[in-house]
């Protein structure tokens, strides 16, 4: 077997590892009279259950059995309550296509999301900014609300109910593993026990269930982890003055980042917008206008009542993606700092790596659970995260300190890449993926 | 029948020297005697490994016999292959193939194993089998593209290939003579309960369901078989038979060249330990030229001939330009019923026309097979 690379910036470095041995014991012998599922998701996410809608949405997988578990309640597919949720993810062009590519994205779109077309960052510490935007006329990333994309998924996942099965309140409290070839009397399937005692087989589990994930834990994968000492506080806030709020600023100061995304257009009239653009225009005629142009963050008005949450930061990255039958996807296998907007993304990518090679194994009539594409998968996505990882890990320490070096280091760096646009437009293509 | 063949001194010299280093049975010095050698028209050195990874030599002692199709409850009289060959018995199972075959007949399913190459040349052989056959159905369901295509796999093994097939929706029998082969089979596919419907297993021999089975498969997939087989011609023609008119029989199989001699048994067998010793016999290679040969005389127009390759590095097959060492071939029944007449010229319109169509295959390098009329009139 090749070598594997667990992909971690602590101290062991890069290590090539071979497969763990698997953790439960137990082996399941003989067949029973439960249901063999093709591809079981465990976790209902937006990840999990974008993972189920991909699979069920595909013409190659017309004839097999989806099911995903989801351990909280069903949720009503009411109206979108008038104040906006805090939990909120910068959704990249790429997972954009993936979303469209079943059908989800259109019910955002009419649902509620923000497009932003800019990203400013600065360093507190000294006047060092970057800048991204893209020349031409499409949107950098959009922001939209988690309770948004789960209601989106939820009604694409409703659309397939013949092919995908959707369990709630089920959690997977075991699993028994097979042996990794068939040996007289046990079944070559996973087992999976629920919380009520059901048990179900599937050719393939995938690990969804986020970064304390029960599935990973239970296989043995080795998982490094470690916490920061930030937590994140998130809130809705309203702006002082109308602005085109189109724009992601994002400060790094000593005790960590802080950032401003843009949600909408609000305190402002048709009169004001107009009379505001035109504004624009004739200062724009008189005045000539430098390329990023630095801008000034809009002022906050006030702080959304009860919209303020605090949750806990860190970073993790499992040792292997995949072991026979079984693929973790999302903060089951990564876990990163928001400061660059990638979380979501980087699971919404291991979605479209994963549905790919699945999709080519099914119409290659392939055994679900071979290892032989699930390791195409793992090769793909542990190039991409580690290098995602490594880098948000980095900046997350580079701009933790004000230490002078340090601070003379990053302003040097910052306004180099500033200046370099092939660089920065290469930074933007690996984060719109 | 067994093709009777010259010896040329210069090729049983070459055989000789081979013999003599590496082959130490008696068998084998009288099978060298009798057997054909690589035909003039082989120039080029062509690599074949023949992918086969074994560790315990000491089963494969016995096992530098030809491997051969046959039906273990018929030959209970047979002494010897070659003279076995000339009797009036009808089989193409040889007994000694199906003892080496029983040693690792536990050893299907393993993927990194024994079998580990088999396993991935279902990457190459699962899609050009589905692609060709996709072509001759209007329109299929998506999920289930073989779905309503009955398939036989001749010498299916331990299922390796029927299983895919199976999950894209046709209907399989696979059969194989080696009792221990079906059984695994069987167990493998009993624990999925979409499979167990679509694939029947029987451990019998094709000449065997002959009768009971004349004209009602699609397709017939015969791989990594015919190299194993007693006596090609008729099992062709077994093949014919149970092919409904304009049904597919698909080949995969090992060509007979000096390389493949030196690599697919020297390199593969002797030296490396990649295949069994005594997997397989160059004798019992057949060339592309010869099968189509054959094919064509029993009135299957064969489409596509492309060539395989095998990266032992990196455990992938390939295909290849060129068909010196594994091979894989399609032939289509012809529709009309035709015995005894060579087809050759009555089917010469509907032969270039079905090859125009099998020029275009998706995804696959490949090049049409181009058989000139004449070739068959040197034979």
């Amino acid at each position: 077997m090749a070598a594997r690379l667990a992909g971690s910036r602590s101290g062991t470095a890069l290590l090539a590892v071979q497969r763990g041995p698997l953790v439960s014991c137990r082996r399941w012998a003989g067949a029973a009279a439960d249901t063999v599922y093709d591809v079981v998701v465990s976790g209902g996410g937006m990840v999990g259950a974008a993972m189920a809608c991909a699979l069920g949405h595909d013409i190659h997988f017309g004839d097999k059995k989806i099911l995903l578990l989801e351990a909280g309640p069903k949720k009503v597919l009411g109206k979108l309550p008038e104040t906006y949720s805090n939990r909120v993810s910068s959704i990249s062009p790429g997972s954009a296509t993936l979303l469209s590519s079943f059908g989800a994205w259109d019910h955002i779109c009419n649902m509620r999301y923000r497009a932003f077309r800019r990203m400013q960052v600065w360093d507190a510490c000294s006047e060092a900014l970057i800048t991204f935007d893209k020349d031409n006329l499409d949107d950098m990333g959009y922001i939209v609300e988690n309770d948004v994309v789960m209601q989106a998924l939820s009604k694409q996942l409703e659309a397939v109910s013949d092919r995908v099965t959707v369990l709630y309140k089920s959690k997977a409290v075991s699993f028994t593993w097979p042996y990794p070839f068939s040996m007289a009397d046990s079944s070559p399937w996973v087992h999976i026990t629920l919380g009520d005692g059901s048990t179900l087989q599937t050719k393939l589990l995938i690990g969804a269930d986020g970064h304390n994930s029960g599935v990973r834990r239970a296989a043995g994968i080795r998982h490094v982890s470690w916490n920061y000492d930030q937590s994140a506080v998130v809130a809705t806030l309203h702006l002082s003055e109308p602005t085109e709020n189109n724009v992601a600023w994002q400060r790094f100061l000593p005790s960590g980042p802080i950032a401003l995304l843009p949600w909408s257009d609000a305190n402002h009239t048709d009169l004001v917008d107009s009379a505001g653009s035109m504004l624009q225009y004739v200062v724009a005629f008189l005045k000539p206008t430098k390329v990023s142009a630095r801008q000034l963050p809009p002022s906050v008005a006030r702080v959304d009542a009860k919209s303020r949450v605090l949750f806990p930061l860190g970073l993790g990255h499992a040792a292997e993606y995949v072991r026979p039958r079984l693929a973790l996807i999302g903060d089951a296998a990564h876990r990163v700092h928001p400061l660059a907007g990638q979380g979501v993304n980087m699971g919404f990518g291991d979605i479209s790596s994963l549905v790919h090679h699945l999709r080519t194994a099914a119409f290659n009539g392939k055994d679900l659970g071979s290892m032989s594409h699930l390791t195409g998968y793992e090769t793909d996505r542990q190039r991409h995260n580690t290098a995602l990882l490594a880098a948000t890990d980095l900046l997350k320490r580079l701009y933790s300190t004000s230490a002078t070096p340090l601070v003379l280091l990053r302003t040097w760096g910052l306004q180099a890449t500033n200046a370099v646009s092939p660089l920065k437009e290469q930074i933007m293509a690996f984060a719109s993926k | 029948m067994w093709r009777g063949c010259k010896l040329s001194s210069s090729g049983s010299r070459f055989l000789g020297s081979f013999k003599s280093v590496y082959r130490c049975t008696q068998a084998d010095c009288h099978r060298l005697t009798t057997s054909a050698v690589c035909s003039k028209n082989q120039l080029g050195w062509t690599l074949q490994i023949k992918p086969w990874i074994f560790n315990e030599y000491g089963i494969m002692w016995f096992k530098s016999c030809s491997m051969n199709f046959a039906c273990l409850n018929r030959m209970k009289s047979y002494r010897l292959p070659w003279i076995r060959a000339y009797s009036a018995s009808r089989s193409t199972v040889d007994s000694r193939e199906v003892k080496t075959f029983l040693a690792l007949a536990h050893r299907w399913w393993d993927e990194q194993g024994v079998y580990a190459p088999l396993h991935s040349m279902n990457d190459l052989r699962v899609p050009f089998i589905r692609d060709n056959l996709l072509k001759t159905v209007a329109n299929h369901q998506p999920g289930k593209p073989l779905s309503g295509m009955k398939i036989l796999d001749v010498g299916c093994g331990g299922g390796l290939l029927t299983e895919p097939l199976g999950r894209l929706g046709a209907s399989v029998i696979g059969i194989d003579p080696v009792d221990e082969n079906i059984k695994t089979a069987q167990h493998h596919k009993s624990f999925d309960p979409v499979l167990d419907k679509r694939i029947d297993y029987r451990a019998c021999s094709l000449e065997e369901i002959v009768e009971e089975t004349a004209e009602t498969f699609d397709a017939v997939v015969a791989s990594e078989v015919v190299e194993h087989v007693l006596d090609l011609e008729t099992f062709i023609q077994s093949c014919c038979q149970v092919l409904k008119p304009g049904g597919s029989l698909f080949i995969t199989t090992i060509n007979k060249t000096q390389l493949s001699y030196a690599l697919g048994i020297v390199f593969s067998e002797q030296i490396a330990g990649i295949v069994p010793k005594g997997t397989h016999t160059w004798e019992k290679f057949v060339s592309p030229e010869k099968l189509e040969s054959i094919l064509e005389s029993n009135g299957l127009s064969v489409q596509t001939v492309a060539g395989m390759l095998y990266n032992p590095f990196s455990g992938y097959w390939h295909w290849s330009e060129s068909t010196s060492l594994n091979y894989a071939a399609y032939a289509v029944k012809s529709s009309v019923q035709e015995h005894s007449v060579p087809t050759k010229f009555a089917l010469k319109g509907e032969r270039e026309e079905l090859r125009a169509e099998a020029s275009t295959n998706s995804g696959t390098l490949m090049r049409a097979s181009v058989l000139p009329l004449t070739w068959n009139t040197q034979h």
